[in-house]
């Protein structure tokens, strides 16, 4: 009989250790998430925090000024639901656009709805920032 | 106070703005980041002007 003891071992552990909870690992995306390039920004990388922080808002405010629509939290067309999970990456932009009443969407003219295709990218950018300012703040990325 | 913008520069501030984010993001080196930016930026702008040249031979 072939050696008993070999097919009694365990499986070998997985090498990935857990990342230990920090303030940073919390603070980081949080405030990412808040004010677009400020998770960057508060680990210290000034340039890509402010690339980010300028390409995010001044696509939100583009989508703004081109009248595009503001979508608030809703049950109806799925369509409507995923326009809301996109501007809600927004973060502290859209509270801000909510509070002020703004991004009805009055479409008077034929590229009025890049607007409102702005408005959610820029969420769904901010939500990529969100990520990188946590692998940042994890250590996994310089 | 609202803009009206064209077809084609919405295209190239969307490309403009989605590419610094991409290349921040998806890279580790600043060297990295601004080849895949450039890259990115390449993509969307050939995309549009390859989908806009489809539309006009398939409008033909």
């Amino acid at each position: 009989m072939a050696n008993s003891t070999t097919a009694k071992t365990k499986p070998s552990e997985p090498l990935v250790e857990p990342t230990p909870m920090t303030l940073m690992t919390v603070a980081a995306p949080a405030i990412a998430w808040l004010i677009p390039g400020a998770g960057h920004l508060i680990q210290k990388r000034w340039i890509r925090g402010g690339l980010l922080m300028a390409s995010i808002v001044a696509m939100f405010l583009l989508g703004l000024t081109m009248q595009g629509r503001v979508y608030k939290p809703n049950g109806g067309d799925i369509l409507d639901m995923l326009g809301f999970v996109g501007n809600l990456g927004g973060g502290g932009l859209y509270i801000l656009t909510r509070t002020l009443d703004w991004g009805h969407g009055a479409i008077a003219h034929a590229t009025a709805d890049y607007g409102t295709k702005f408005l959610i990218v820029a969420g769904l950018l901010n939500f990529i920032a969100v990520a990188d300012a946590y692998h940042i703040a994890i250590g996994k990325k310089p | 106070m609202t803009i009206q913008l064209s077809h084609f520069s919405s295209a190239i501030l969307f490309a403009m703005f989605a590419s610094v984010v991409f290349g921040i993001t998806q890279r580790t080196t600043p060297r990295e980041m601004i080849r895949y930016g450039l890259y990115c930026f390449a993509m969307f702008t050939g995309g549009v002007l390859v989908a806009g040249w489809a539309m006009w031979l398939i409008r033909r």
